[in-house]
């Protein structure tokens, strides 16, 4: 066990009855740091959190915090202190009685409680509110006095979960920077779970990036925007063109059908990966001889300090691209793209694979359905069997009791010509699903899948 | 061990001793009708009650006749009800708060007492003691228990439904029959829910108000169990207990979702 | 000329409601053994009623009325309220099991929680008395007081009980300092309900009050009716349970009007907040 970790999560998974909300999670957290924990809703965030203050207890994992397993510790015994999105202030106490309550339990003496919850109202520029009636307070006010109400018992751990998140925009751009001010001045950790990039990239000094109850990436702000490692940071990070590719060599990459030079190595020789470029890292030029590829611009948006265009490429991809001068609507131009621009990442997968059981000899049941495929030798009826088949080869229908099976798309990601759909089915499995067909999040789609495509390999 | 105090710490362990309560004080008594209705005089498994029920007609012609007063005296009550529901959803709230109360007060003397006195109101007006008298006692003590629930709806319906319906070209009369009277559904099924199975059940009631003449459900197995006819009773109780279970089932699929109904 | 209608249809309703009621208070200030014979104005009945004038079995039955009353009311709130905050806690289907046993007395009839209760403690060889009486007066209370208290719990902010446990407090520290005083009112009229739902019953009393004699208002006026009269007396008490009923609701009325009108007076003031 090393002492320079103030936490140590060490393959925590969360399970309830009917999903798995975190999946095999490890982290470390250094002492002081403020770490941020990043995903859409549902990603298991949150639930890391609650696990953290004892609120939730792990299915399986350790957590240590300073040195301690803190599996049996209920939460009033843990030296960490939560700030909750909703504030959850007790509504039968005042602002002094609110901030008071821990030092109370914890039978501090009289005058150093009113010294130390006068401390933490000025810390938050609340100074002169003791005697106000909480609920009297605007929402920015009651999450301030959360926050005293957390500090004031200098805990080793800061928790604060989406505490900004009920609030308006100015409001939260403000507390932003307090609460990075108070992290410099308190010098303790703070764990902050946001669903918010721009806030993560603002605040953290580390990014956690979840989704599906996974750890997709752990970095800094700089090296989670500049080296995203899959597509889903790289979307879900910033605006971003992402795009299927060949890595011919190292240092050559191949997209829209024509060659780049690039920085990346080692991912092998005619590989299929993607690639990310950000919208303000491809340049418009006028003088289209000098141009690597050329394009029509499709719709220019003045954004405050930047133009934000979508520019169609005559093989039918569309770029989002930002520059500082505006280029009309119509207008041919053409584009460039540095070397050190272009990042290449592994794709998580290139196929669907999907277990099954053959049923007869032209039937497969996966995905709980019976799914028609064509004869396959040497399986038989009962065998358990791994199908793959290609993204383009799913079709989805509108009418959900249409197709063989349904699902419910859960995560959509633009790749220039094609959507990229993750399609959560009835039975909990994903399949992805390249389409030219525009869907929503959420939509329930039914799932068909031509036999011919189903390759059928025994297990 | 620390688990084992975890377990106990946990908030969610507080509903266990109710959970024990009601299993002994609701479910074994249930259970132990059933029981008893499905035994015989010697204690042995028999449908020899419900044989009994069936082929002696008594009980069952009460059960018959008890079912018509009740369904009476629901479709009265809810004839005077929604009415009274409705004026007092469209006044304002603290008058209607006042009237609400003013309707409830009475509940709070012994139905006995007040029983007693619609027998003297009777006597007074010279009007006979029999089956009117029966069912104006009935209307007279559940009345509340229909406006009630139906009023709570009402109130609590949003207004601009109702303008939305006159927006789109509805009549004075097809708001009410489209929008009004099918939201406020759930107050009535509810109201019919406290109002018809206990005019079956009521026991004395009846008696009081006929001079002992007109007999209900609710006294017959009364009569039986005070005459230690315990396996019978438990047998019509059972009964009973069947048509509560059915009228639930026909209620909730119809999606009353309010309870509150009953809480004055 | 539409308001004087339906205001019209509200007064003829009500009249028809307090009529027998008008008729008892009426007839408690004057002497006759009959409900409806007027023998000359006196107020002798409200005399006899506190001076012992009437028969000591009455004076018993008040008594018993008020001391069950009372016990399974207090009985009733302490275990609703414990329960409603395990049953929050639950997850949802346990939680609906709770609720569906916590309403089965609720829709049942009074005669068969009565036939039922006293099946059991037939069975489990019980002697009926005042034990059983206070013992099925909680079974049927106890689930409204789990009604009154439990929308509080549900409005209440979930993090709450957390944030309490948070900063250090224990489960029964956070439950005694945060959830208590929220819950407070939700208590308070599922203690009232509680009470008036036990002074007034009739079906399950009867069945489970056993042979030696216990008697409660309810079951006194009963055996009186069936001798063929009321007692006098008891058109003075109803009276005097009215007025005092009446009394309180004005007080409750008044005073809550003031508080809403003092909690509008804040909100203007103020930014709005939730409630």
């Amino acid at each position: 066990m090393s002492h320079s970790n103030i936490i140590e999560i060490r393959n925590i998974t969360k399970s309830f009855p009917d999903k798995v909300v975190l999946d095999n999670v490890s982290l470390n957290v250094k002492p002081g740091e403020f770490l941020t924990i990043l995903g859409p809703s549902g990603c298991g965030k949150t639930t890391l959190l609650r696990l953290l203050a004892g609120f939730n207890n792990a299915t399986s994992g350790t957590i240590s915090i300073d040195g301690k397993d803190m599996t049996d510790i209920p939460p009033h015994k843990r030296p960490v202190n939560t700030v909750f999105q909703r504030y959850a202030l007790f509504p039968n106490y005042n602002v002094y009685d609110n901030i008071a309550f821990g030092l109370k339990l914890q039978k501090v003496d009289k005058r150093d409680i009113e010294q130390r919850v006068k401390r933490a109202l000025k810390m938050v520029g609340m100074t002169d509110y003791e005697h106000r009636d909480v609920e009297s307070l605007s929402g920015g006010q009651q999450q301030r006095v959360a926050i005293a109400r957390a500090i004031v018992n200098r805990p080793k751990v800061l928790l604060l979960d989406e505490p900004l998140a009920a609030l308006d925009l100015k409001m939260r751009k403000d507390m932003q920077m307090e609460l990075k001010e108070m992290h410099r001045s308190l010098g303790i950790t703070f764990i902050y779970v946001t669903h918010d990039q721009e806030e993560a990239l603002t605040l953290s000094d580390k990014i956690v990036v979840m989704n599906e109850g996974r750890i997709q990436q752990i970095g800094t702000p700089t090296d989670i925007y500049n080296e995203p490692c899959n597509s889903f940071v790289a979307d879900f990070i910033g605006e971003s063109n992402i795009l299927n590719a060949t890595m011919i060599h190292d240092r050559l990459v191949r997209f829209m059908g024509i060659d780049f030079e690039c920085i990346d190595e080692g991912f092998g020789e005619n590989r299929e990966v993607d690639v990310v470029i950000r919208p303000e890292d491809i340049y418009i030029i006028r003088n289209a001889e000098a141009a690597m590829f050329r394009g029509e611009v499709r719709s220019c948006i003045f954004k405050g300090v930047h133009y934000d265009m979508i520019v169609a490429t005559p093989d039918g991809y569309e770029l989002e691209i930002q520059d500082y001068n505006a280029f009309e609507v119509g207008t041919e131009v053409g584009m460039l793209i540095k070397p050190a621009d272009i990042h290449v990442m592994y794709k998580e997968r290139t196929e669907n694979h999907v277990r099954g059981v053959m049923t007869d000899a032209t039937h497969v049941t996966l995905l709980g359905e019976s799914f028609e495929c064509e004869a396959q030798e040497g399986i038989v009826a009962g065998m358990e069997v791994d199908v793959a088949f290609a993204f383009d080869a799913v079709e989805l229908t509108d009418d959900s009791d249409d197709g063989t099976s349904w699902g419910i798309i859960r995560f959509i990601l633009y790749k220039g010509d094609h959507y990229h759909l993750t399609v959560r089915t009835d039975d909990g499995e994903n399949i992805y699903v390249d389409t030219h067909d525009v869907w929503e999040d959420l939509d329930e789609v039914g799932i068909k899948i031509s036999p011919k495509s189903l390759r059928i390999k025994a297990l | 061990m620390s688990r084992l105090k975890h377990i106990f710490s946990r908030r969610r362990s507080l509903s266990i001793p109710y959970a024990l309560f009601l299993a002994l004080f609701v479910v074994m008594p249930l259970v132990l009708i059933m029981i008893y209705a499905f035994q015989g005089e010697d204690g042995s498994f028999s449908l020899s009650n419900f044989e009994r029920f069936i082929e002696q007609r008594e009980a069952a012609n009460t059960f018959i006749y008890s079912i018509g007063i009740a369904l009476i005296t629901t479709l009265l009550c809810i004839a005077i009800g929604y009415p009274a529901a409705y004026i007092l959803a469209r006044k304002t709230t603290s008058t209607a708060r006042v009237v609400v109360m003013l309707f409830i007060l009475p509940m709070w003397i012994n139905v006995l007492v007040r029983t007693l006195a619609t027998v003297a109101l009777f006597d007074f007006l010279r009007l006979p003691l029999g089956e009117g008298a029966l069912i104006f006692g009935m209307v007279y003590n559940f009345l509340p228990f229909m406006i009630y629930p139906i009023y709570n709806v009402l109130q609590k319906m949003d207004h601009s439904l109702i303008e939305a319906a006159e927006d789109l070209g509805a009549t004075p009369r097809q708001v009410f029959t489209k929008v009004v009277f099918p939201l406020s559904m759930p107050g009535v099924v509810s109201g019919v829910m406290m109002v018809f199975m206990p005019t079956i059940s009521t026991f004395a009631i009846a008696e009081l108000l006929t001079m002992n003449n007109i007999k209900l459900f609710g006294t017959t197995i009364q009569e039986n169990i005070n005459n230690g006819m315990w396996h019978y009773g438990a047998a019509l109780s059972f009964i009973m207990l069947l048509i509560i279970g059915i009228t639930q089932l026909l209620s909730d699929s119809k999606g009353s979702s309010t309870n509150d109904g009953g809480v004055l | 000329m539409k308001r004087i209608f339906t205001n019209g249809y509200l007064l003829l309703l009500l009249i028809m409601l307090y009529a027998p009621i008008i008729i008892i208070a009426i007839f408690s200030f004057t002497e006759s053994p009959v409900l409806g014979n007027w023998t000359g104005f006196s107020t002798d009945l409200y005399a006899n009623l506190f001076s012992g004038g009437v028969n000591n079995s009455l004076i018993d039955a008040i008594k018993n009325t008020f001391i069950i009353a009372l016990t399974a009311a207090t009985a009733s709130t302490l275990l609703g309220t414990i329960a409603a905050i395990g049953i929050n806690d639950l997850r949802y289907g346990k939680r609906r099991v709770m609720n569906f046993v916590n309403n089965i007395p609720i829709l049942n009839p009074d005669i068969i929680t009565g036939i039922s209760l006293f099946l059991l403690f037939v069975s489990l060889g019980i002697s009926q008395g005042y034990t059983t009486v206070i013992l099925a007066h909680i079974a049927f209370c106890t689930p409204y007081v789990v009604l009154s208290v439990m929308p509080r719990l549900m409005q209440m902010n979930p993090n709450i009980y957390e944030a309490a446990l948070d900063l250090g407090a224990t489960p029964y520290q956070a439950i005694r300092r945060v959830i208590l005083p929220e819950i407070r009112p939700g208590m308070i009229s599922g203690f009232i309900l509680a009470f008036t739902l036990s002074i007034d019953d009739f079906a399950v009393t009867i069945f489970t009050n056993g042979t030696d004699g216990l008697q409660t208002l309810s079951t006194y006026i009963y055996a009186d009716a069936r001798k063929g009269g009321l007692t006098p007396e008891l058109r003075a008490l109803s009276t005097i349970i009215l007025v005092v009923v009446l009394l309180l609701l004005l007080i409750v009325n008044i005073r809550s009007r003031r508080q809403a009108r003092r909690a509008e007076a804040l909100s203007q003031s103020n930014n709005p907040r939730r409630r």
